[in-house]
């Protein structure tokens, strides 16, 4: 690096909401369609602002279905497209997420997760929807959902989800629990940094060359823009290479497993995660979003009791990051993963594990945050 | 080359999509010949042009025609097309709907488009009933009807779509029916060239299952039903309200000037980059 070039940065102090902000207009978003919400709601009010000043678009819908309908009609006219919601509206929004992965429509969607169910804990945070970003609509489907643990990882995944979601033509869904969406950090964005930007793959054929769904090695098609001259049919029913309907089983078939093979022949790309000391560790915890960040404190809270104490930090939540699990579950005695549910990603740990690794939880679903302590307590306890 | 053949070659998926999935004797068929005129008559390009539908008989058009289609989820076509507008305002989005994509579940939708006056044009096909389920009662079924879920007499009050429209803020509201194929032609032609959120209700028969059940007679006797209930704008301005007591207007029931949202988001991108002052 030349040390006599001034580097240009921004010194930063944010809320995990608004790193996302700033990493989905690194990421080129230009369109934003939402209903407010606690506590995603300055999502919402600061897009409002932003992007009318670069030209581009914010709407705030009649609901959540609305919101997530418009998004999938701008990101089908070229437009890069976000929604935010928390869980009663990303209950609203399970329908058309549905269509968005069905017609393969690149989109992305914060969810600031808070208690449910229901109405639930509007203010307190929680991690209970990590199986409905699974399975929440309907059919069988595969999805992304990642996870942020800092305020800089807010601005990094949006920017992988927005990238993903291009590159993929599927919905990525961002988990952002209450405590990390509030919270705030320093981070430290720089102007020149390079970061990877990604933008769909457009068809290079004449028109009437234009297979829009069709079954490639790569398993994702090429995308062509309303209004770009290529006419297509998108549709939400199951259809064939060329858009249109289909019933017949030899095309259903291909279809849906492309859809499954797009995502599951790149989990080397889509599965991203931090170990921390888990190569020598007898106790290994797996955690996600604020809670890892209470796990690497109490790591190092055991590290200085003698226990050797290591952490799998995921950031990919879907798809589950199951060769990384089943490295440490080979390698650790015990591990632990809490979370502030009932217990969504350690019922993923334990289908994984084929030895004899013991599996402990903690569960916490009172509306307040896993402290280190408490995990170091779990540790002592169990081994 | 007679003009209809002109037209099914220019804009219909001859090739690809037929035979189409509607009733011998169904309205919409008509509607989308009207349809396909109005929009020759309005010279845009077919690469400029979005067919967004919803769910039933009706959201099944937009596959055999030759746009940019998009066959959405039931009753969010019209929060899909408000995306696409947003995002490319330069292309022509028209909304294709049946009576309860557009009013059951879509009614919320329904209302805040055409209360933020989206420049779109919404085409509302209104046969009284849900047709591609079997002939379940709609928001339009008129009170005491038969249907396969009121087959005892439907206690309900129906929905007069084009009233809605006009309270909610259209600025074009036009009525028509299958059997006036002329007239849905010219008000197409004039909700495709308003600025705004324009709607085109169009009243249409489903004799398979709403027909059958209520004892109303083949295709043809419904439209024949058409023709003796509906009464122009005009002729009914001179009648007597019990003469009109069971009749319908049909025509242009609105048509006015109202700020487009596009138009008022421009001055907001302006005020926010501090080119024009508020």
């Amino acid at each position: 690096m030349n040390l006599r070039k001034k580097v240009r940065k921004k010194e930063l102090l944010l809320q995990g909401n608004e790193a996302a902000v700033e990493g989905a207009l690194r990421a080129g978003c230009s369109f934003f369609a939402g209903y407010p919400i606690t506590p995603a709601t300055e999502i919402s009010e600061i897009l409002s602002v932003r992007l009318p000043q670069l030209d581009g678009t914010f709407i705030q819908m009649e609901d959540e279905i609305a919101s997530l309908g418009a998004v999938i009609g701008a990101s089908l006219a070229g437009a890069k497209a976000m929604t935010a919601t928390s869980g009663p509206g990303f209950s609203l929004m399970q329908e058309n997420l549905g269509f968005a992965i069905i017609a393969e429509v690149p989109c992305v969607i914060v969810n600031a997760m808070r208690g449910g169910p229901s109405t639930g804990l509007p203010t307190m945070p929680s991690q209970s929807d990590v199986m409905q970003a699974r399975w929440g609509t309907h059919g069988d489907h595969p999805i992304i959902a990642l996870c942020p643990s800092t305020i800089r990882e807010c601005y990094d995944l949006t920017i992988k989800a927005f990238n993903y979601s291009e590159k993929y033509r599927i919905p990525v869904v961002l988990l952002i629990d209450e405590v990390v969406a509030h919270m705030r950090e320093k981070i430290t964005i720089y102007e020149d940094e390079e970061v990877e930007i990604f933008n769909r793959v457009k068809p290079t054929v004449p028109p009437e060359w234009y297979i829009p769904f069709e079954d490639t090695p790569k398993g994702v098609p090429a995308m062509a823009n309303f209004g770009d001259g290529y006419r297509y049919h998108v549709t939400g029913l199951t259809h064939d290479i060329r858009g249109f309907p289909t019933s017949r089983p030899d095309e259903i078939d291909p279809f849906i497993r492309r859809l499954f093979r797009k995502v599951s022949q790149n989990f080397s790309d889509v599965q991203i995660g931090e170990s921390y000391e888990t190569d020598d560790a007898d106790i290994t915890i797996i955690a996600y979003g604020c809670v890892a960040r209470s796990a690497r404190r109490a790591a190092a809270d055991g590290r200085e009791n003698g226990l050797k104490v290591g952490v799998l930090k995921m950031n990919t939540i879907w798809p589950f990051m199951r060769s990384q699990v089943e490295k440490v579950l080979r390698t650790s005695k015990v591990v632990i993963v809490p979370e502030m549910n009932m217990g969504q990603i350690s019922r993923e740990v334990k289908r994984v594990n084929k030895g004899d690794t013991k599996i402990f939880t903690i569960n916490k679903v009172d509306g307040t945050i896993i402290t280190p302590q408490e995990i170091l307590n779990r540790i002592k306890e169990v081994c | 080359m007679a003009e209809i053949t002109r037209l099914i070659h220019e804009y219909l998926r001859h090739d690809k999509k037929f035979p189409h999935v509607w009733c011998p004797g169904c309205g919409i068929g008509i509607m989308l010949g009207a349809l396909i005129r109005a929009i020759d008559k309005t010279g845009y390009s077919k690469d400029d042009i979005v067919l967004v539908s919803g769910i039933g008989c009706t959201g099944r058009l937009p596959v055999y025609v030759d746009f940019n289609t998009l066959h959405t989820t039931h009753g969010r076509a019209l929060t899909f097309a408000t995306g696409i507008k947003l995002a490319k305002p330069r292309l022509k989005v028209i909304v294709i709907m049946g009576d309860g994509d557009a009013v059951a579940i879509g009614g919320n939708h329904f209302i805040h488009a055409a209360r933020r006056n989206i420049d779109l044009t919404a085409i509302i096909v209104n046969n009284s009933v849900y047709g591609m389920t079997g002939g379940q009662y709609s928001p339009t079924t008129p009170y005491g009807m038969k249907s396969t879920t009121t087959i005892y007499s439907n206690v309900e009050h129906s929905f007069n779509i084009s009233e809605l429209a006009v309270t909610a803020g259209a600025v074009f509201v036009g009525r028509g029916t299958v059997f006036h194929a002329k007239l849905l032609e010219s008000l197409m032609e004039k909700a495709f060239a308003k600025v705004g959120f324009s709607v085109v209700e169009i009243i249409s028969h489903c004799h398979t299952q709403f027909g059958r059940l209520n004892r109303m007679g083949t295709a043809v006797e419904m439209m024949q039903w058409q023709r003796d209930h509906a009464v122009t704008v005009e002729k009914a301005a001179q009648m007597k309200p019990e003469e009109l007591k069971d009749k319908f207007k049909i025509g242009v029931l609105v048509d006015r000037e109202l700020p487009a949202y596009q138009d008022g988001y421009d001055k907001v991108r302006r005020w926010a980059k501090g080119s024009e002052k508020r």
